[in-house]
């Protein structure tokens, strides 16, 4: 299997720059601006100072060339915050082309019945949702859908990036085809269940180019606390005029509105949308679509996985480990008898079966002439071997015993007595017992088992660091499971799982006030999908799962949940740093334009004036085109995220103050002298 | 700074710290109805009223109960004061209050501000004093405590409709705490010497042969009930720079106790009430640091002198019976609470330590703060900065189980921006009004000082006043009292559509996911939100105003 990811783009791709310089001009639309309330209000201010200076240009004020270059810094202010938006959008936009290239105008071959053999041919972009169509190989599949009869390989590769065409057949869990894909081999009849610009691609699509994106709740929480310190400083600076007066000062507007907007704090506001959409974007890139902004965030907050035993904790299949003969039984004996039943056994546990006795006893395949295998059935619940001098079967332990009681004609006697006592012992152990007997004669028990994924029990105590509990789901009896739930490091587990169980376990965690991920793909994992809070359908399972999760991993791969929370907990993080940092920035700024403001009417405040700043007007131009910079320098810290380790809520949030808040502190102090020695070298103020 | 300073400054904090588990535990058995010494009491009062005491409010509910109380309690005084002529008790035959300046008092009463601009025995007749001030001081604390309790309730609740009954609380906020500590701390005083009759004047013939007017009246019970809630308001122009109401180091003691002692108590009764006392401590813990740099400040600025006089120690405007540190205590205590009772004349303070009990009110009064009004104005902080912080850590930010929303963050915003809005506001249009400007004595930047510290004081509900500034104007009697207003229901309402919010929120056990808040960085925290939010806001007029002088003093210009 071959997967390959969406190709990275540098993080300043000439071709994403170019558009977003474009867009950020055309993002000046105060129907857009609005959405953003910090940036709206930087724009009115910028119109004033505009207004104000153009007066004062025609009246040939001696301020003017500062307040010439004030207003057109409010204005880059702006059109940097626009911009970072449209670098993160452009990002998303190349990635949605490659989708998009797959959204041909197609055409369909829409039935009228299900038996139907007569179609007629329809743009792909006119089916509606219950529409029949019949697709057969070499045909792109029209639309969303459901297989209602047929099988079918179908080319998943544009949407997956599996090169490996997939089996689609009606009825369980394998039913469910992609809009876009191919099909390679046979025919198949389609149930479409999409209206047009409602496919999953569609969504996709709308999704990482930002089009359709909606503040999540955490965002419009954040926008409120924005919102409310530049009420704040509105009152502040507004009111600043009437105090001033007492000493007698006359501040010029532009000077105002040059303060007013270093203090807001358009840092965070014009990176805000970037931070999301950068957040979605970084999901793509693991092959994980998230249907809404929403779901991202859920993820950063997830306090307990349920993670399916089966692929995720351990490996799919289970191994051999040892071999357990009975007190009257050489080893050596079962291996062979071990390994001659399970030499045309093609399963993973059979060849691991021979694997292991190979290793054990350098044992030699003989001929196979005079073999015959007798393959498992789900009647007889065993398979085996008939040789010439014996007849060798291994299987479930009650299936072997019932057929050793059968080939003797007595009831079980002490052996079996000992041979039960083993089969428990493995069973406790977490493993799989498999029971081998010769002519009727029990020989001893096949250890089977089931391998714990290297490295996921270093996982799982990085999630119980991060205060993240994990739950293995398993259909193993209660014993197996507790036994691989020890050897996991998972906190807890639900054995004997079925649906209904599962579902009641994330429904009581939730009344607990708790939010729960789990991944699913078979139709009955849709209730639970839909229950929990992040629910990652895998793409290779069922319509029904991927319409009810709302992530869909398109590698099909769940231990990916791990990783979508670390995402979700990366976007929050990096939207709290950039906040935190933009409100510490204020204190520099202060010290830069306060004094400035009154150095006439009270010199004895250029003792704040700390950084030594050259002029007053230098000082304010120094504030100004900092705080407008700084957008640009955080742009590919937004995109990116904030750098997370996995680590206890503390530990963040230690190192986060130190470098985002007192980080945040500094950095503008040393920025503003910076610009101001260049203001004055360049003699602009 | 001498060792005697610190030593008083040290005997206070442990005082406090001794008092606030009792306190604080004694206030959590009220509020969880386990006390019940006075329940036959309280069952006639209830009756009397029609209230059902088992029905509890929803947060609107409770908001409009307290709501409809103050605008009778309000209107009562009003028509108290008015009136005072034609009524009983009025020894010293004191006419009718003027309109303005009637308003201006009903509503620093009611709100707990207990600004006055007015000579308490100049002015009021005894009934007054008792039957509407008095009250008032006990209404007001009981209902800033009622609301704290209610938010408390909030947080310790889970997914609850109700935040308990106001009527309840407020009755028992009363009975079992104000009025208990009151009737005790009372005699006590008395027993130091504080006058309590109900006598008119005395005349006295002084040893130079002048005659005196010596003013006395109902002060123990008033002194009492004015420190323990937070009002301020004395009996004599003077204050508590009066011998009558502070006659000796041991009832100053008394006083600045009993100014803190509910307050921090409530620390301790939130952490109780949510389950978790640690969680109380590390607020006071956060409440004690700023007060130290405060009264540090304070203290220094002030035992460093006056460097215009090479250093000689500035004892203008303070009781020479209190000292330097005795005074800049009280100054400090009085403003990081919301009490606004004065041993000294802040006016007179230099300009740092007359900068520290600016500051302190505004940050929001949250050092202890008002009864009631600190701790619910520090979890509006709590909140921001657990907002923030929460963010950084990678989840949905969450207080003690409790998801912090975009709800909980508009009103936590709305909170925060009702204090600046009075302050910055109204003083403005203080300075550029003609009424407003005649009202300042000073020139330079302390006139500005006195207007930014008269606003920052009825905004926060303080009272305390800067003196030079004539307050007793119809612009500056209406102008402060709105400023009272906002200050005090622009920050009620929202924090109790908080606790209703709160309250019906499930809570989630916490993980270490979870930020702990009862460590030292969430200390840190706090304390660091607290000074940039406020910071931030008043740096400008800080600057313009005791920084400035500051900084001329030093340079040996004076104002």
């Amino acid at each position: 299997m071959t997967i390959h990811r969406p190709a990275a783009l540098s993080l300043f791709d000439g071709a994403v720059l170019a558009q977003a310089g474009k867009d950020s001009m055309i993002k000046l639309d105060p129907r857009q601006l609005v959405r953003n309330p910090v940036m709206f209000t930087t724009a009115l201010v910028a119109v004033l100072a505009t207004v104000l200076t153009l007066r004062d240009v025609t009246s040939g004020g001696a301020q003017s060339g500062v307040m010439v270059q004030i207003s057109a810094w409010l204005w880059f202010t702006v059109i940097f915050a626009n911009f970072a938006e449209a670098i993160a959008e452009g990002r998303g936009k190349a990635q949605a082309a490659s989708l998009r290239r797959t959204k041909s105008e197609a055409v369909a071959k829409r039935v009228s019945a299900v038996g139907s053999t007569r179609h007629e041919v329809v743009a792909a972009a006119d089916l509606r949702s219950g529409d029949l169509v019949v697709c057969e190989a070499g045909d792109s599949i029209p639309g969303d859908g459901d297989v209602v009869t047929g099988i079918a390989t179908v080319d998943e590769s544009a949407i997956t990036g599996e090169s490996a065409p997939v089996i689609r057949e009606s009825g369980g869990d394998r039913s469910a085809v992609t809009g876009g894909t191919r099909v390679v081999s046979d025919r198949i009849v389609i149930r479409i269940t999409a209206n047009p610009g409602e496919a999953f691609l569609d969504r996709m699509i709308a999704l990482v180019e930002g089009a359709r994106r909606q503040k999540t709740p955490n965002e419009i929480a954040l926008t409120i606390l924005l919102v409310g310190m530049t009420l704040i400083f509105l009152i502040v600076v507004a009111t600043l005029p009437a105090w001033a007066s007492w000493s007698g000062t006359a501040i010029p507007v532009v000077f105002l509105a040059a303060l007013f907007i270093t203090l807001i704090p358009t840092t965070i506001g014009g990176l805000l949308s970037a931070i999301g959409i950068a957040g979605m974007d970084r999901l793509v890139k693991f092959n994980v679509i998230a249907k809404s902004g929403r779901a991202v965030e859920a993820a950063g907050d997830i306090d307990v996985l349920l993670l399916d035993k089966t692929g995720t904790i351990t490996l799919g299949a289970r191994q051999a480990s040892e071999f357990l003969a009975l007190a009257d039984v050489n080893e050596h004996d079962l291996a062979e008898a071990a390994f001659l039943s399970s030499l045309a056994d093609e399963t993973p546990e059979g060849k691991s079966i021979v694997a292991l006795a190979r290793i054990r006893f350098q044992l030699k395949e003989p001929e196979r002439a005079d073999m015959i295998f007798i393959p498992f059935t789900a009647q007889t619940r065993m398979s085996g071997v008939d040789l010439s001098h014996a007849q060798i079967r291994k299987g479930a332990s009650d299936s072997i015993i019932a057929h050793v009681a059968e080939r003797s004609g007595t009831t079980p006697g002490r052996g079996i007595k000992d041979l039960v006592q083993l089969v428990e012992r493995v069973a406790k152990s977490g493993g799989t017992p498999l029971v081998v007997a010769r002519d009727g004669r029990p020989l001893g028990v096949i250890h089977l088992k089931d391998i714990v994924k290297p490295g996921i029990r270093e996982r799982f105590a990085t999630l119980r660091a991060m205060g993240i509990r994990t739950v293995m789901v398993t259909g193993d009896n209660p014993l197996t499971a507790a036994a691989i739930a020890a050897e996991a490091g998972v906190d807890d587990y639900l054995a004997e799982a079925t649906p209904e169980k599962k579902l009641e376990l994330i429904r009581e965690h939730q009344q607990g006030g708790q939010l729960v991920a789990m991944c699913g793909d078979g139709s009955n994992d849709a209730p639970a999908l839909a229950q929990a809070d992040v629910g990652v359908a895998m793409n290779t399972g069922t319509q029904a799962a991927r319409e009810a999760g709302n992530m869909v991993d398109l590698e099909s791969d769940p231990t990916k949940l791990i990783e979508i929370v670390m995402i979700g907990k990366q976007l929050l993080m990096s939207r709290g740093a950039l906040t935190t940092f933009s409100i510490a920035n204020d204190v520099a700024k202060y010290f830069a334009i306060i004094p400035a403001l009154f150095l006439a009417s009270y010199p004895q405040l250029g003792a704040l004036n700390v950084m030594g700043l050259a002029s007053p007007q230098s000082a304010i131009l120094a504030a100004i085109i900092f705080n407008a910079v700084i957008i640009v320098a955080l742009i590919p810290l937004a995109l990116k995220g904030v750098g997370y380790r996995p680590a206890a809520a503390e530990v963040l949030l230690k190192r986060n103050l130190v470098i985002y808040g007192l980080g945040g502190l500094i950095v503008p102090f040393i920025g503003i002298k910076l610009i101001d020695m260049m203001i004055a070298a360049l003699g602009l103020a | 700074m001498d060792a005697y300073g610190i030593l008083q400054i040290l005997i206070f904090a442990a005082a406090v710290l001794a008092l606030t588990p009792v306190l604080g535990g004694f206030m959590a058995r009220v509020y969880d109805g386990r006390a019940r010494l006075f329940a036959p009491i309280e069952r006639v009062l209830y009756r009397l009223c029609g209230i059902d005491p088992a029905r509890e409010q929803n947060w609107v509910g409770y908001a409009l109960s307290l709501l409809v109380l103050h605008l009778l309690a309000v209107l009562t005084l009003y028509g108290l004061q008015r009136l005072q002529g034609f009524l009983p008790l009025n020894p010293a035959g004191q006419g009718g209050v003027p309109p303005d300046l009637a308003f201006n008092t009903a509503i620093s009463f009611s709100t707990n501000t207990n600004w006055q601009n007015y000579g308490g025995e100049s002015t009021m007749s005894t009934l007054v004093q008792m039957a509407g001030l008095a009250v008032h001081n006990f209404l007001s604390a009981a209902a800033g405590i009622s609301v704290a309790v209610a938010l408390i309730r909030g947080f310790a609740r889970r997914s609850a409709r109700t935040i308990g009954n106001f009527y309840v609380d407020l009755t028992r906020t009363t009975l079992y705490l104000l009025l208990p500590i009151c009737v005790v701390g009372a005699l006590v005083l008395v027993w130091q010497g504080v006058p309590q009759n109900l006598n008119a004047h005395a005349e006295a013939a002084t040893l130079e042969g002048s005659r005196q007017v010596i003013a006395q009246g109902p002060v123990a019970s008033q002194m009492m009930i004015k420190h323990l809630g937070t009002n301020g308001g004395g009996f004599f122009n003077a204050n508590a720079a009066h011998p009558y109401e502070n006659p000796n180091g041991l009832v100053n003691l008394i006083h600045l106790v009993a100014i803190v002692a509910i307050g921090a108590g409530l620390t301790n009764t939130f952490g109780r009430m949510v389950g978790d006392t640690r969680q109380g401590w590390a607020i006071l813990t956060a409440m004690g640091l700023l007060f130290l740099v405060g009264v540090l400040a304070a203290y220094g600025a002030e035992a460093r002198g006056n460097p215009a006089l090479g250093g000689m120690v500035n004892l203008e405007g303070k009781e020479v019976r209190f000292g330097i540190a005795a005074s800049t205590l009280f100054a400090v205590v009085t403003t990081a609470t919301s009490c606004g009772a004065v041993n000294a004349m802040h006016d007179s303070l230099l300009p740092l330590a007359g900068l520290v009990p600016m500051v302190n009110m505004l940050l929001g009064e949250v050092v202890v703060g008002g009864v009631g009004s600190g701790l619910y104005g520090i979890l509006v902080f709590v909140l921001i900065a657990v907002f923030i912080a929460g963010l950084m850590v990678g989840r949905t930010p969450e207080y003690l189980g409790k998801k912090i929303e975009a709800r909980e963050v508009k009103l936590a915003m709305l909170a925060i921006l009702a204090t600046p809005l009075g302050v910055l506001g109204l003083g403005g249009l203080a300075m550029i009004t003609p009424a407003g400007l005649a009202g300042i004595a000073a020139a330079g930047p302390h006139g500005l000082s006195e207007v930014l510290y008269a606003f920052a004081s009825a905004a926060n509900n303080n009272g305390s006043a800067f003196g030079g500034l004539s307050g007793n104007s119809v612009f500056y009697n209406t102008a402060l009292a709105v400023a009272m207003v906002i200050g005090r229901f622009g920050i009620i309402i929202p924090v109790l559509a908080i606790a209703g919010s709160m309250a019906a929120k499930k809570t989630v056990p916490s993980s270490a996911g979870t930020f702990p808040t009862h460590g030292g960085l969430f200390v840190a925290l706090l304390v660091g939100v607290i000074l940039v939010v406020g910071g931030l806001t008043y740096f400008p007029l800080l600057a313009l105003g005791p920084v400035v002088e500051h900084l001329a003093l030093a340079a040996g210009t004076l104002f």
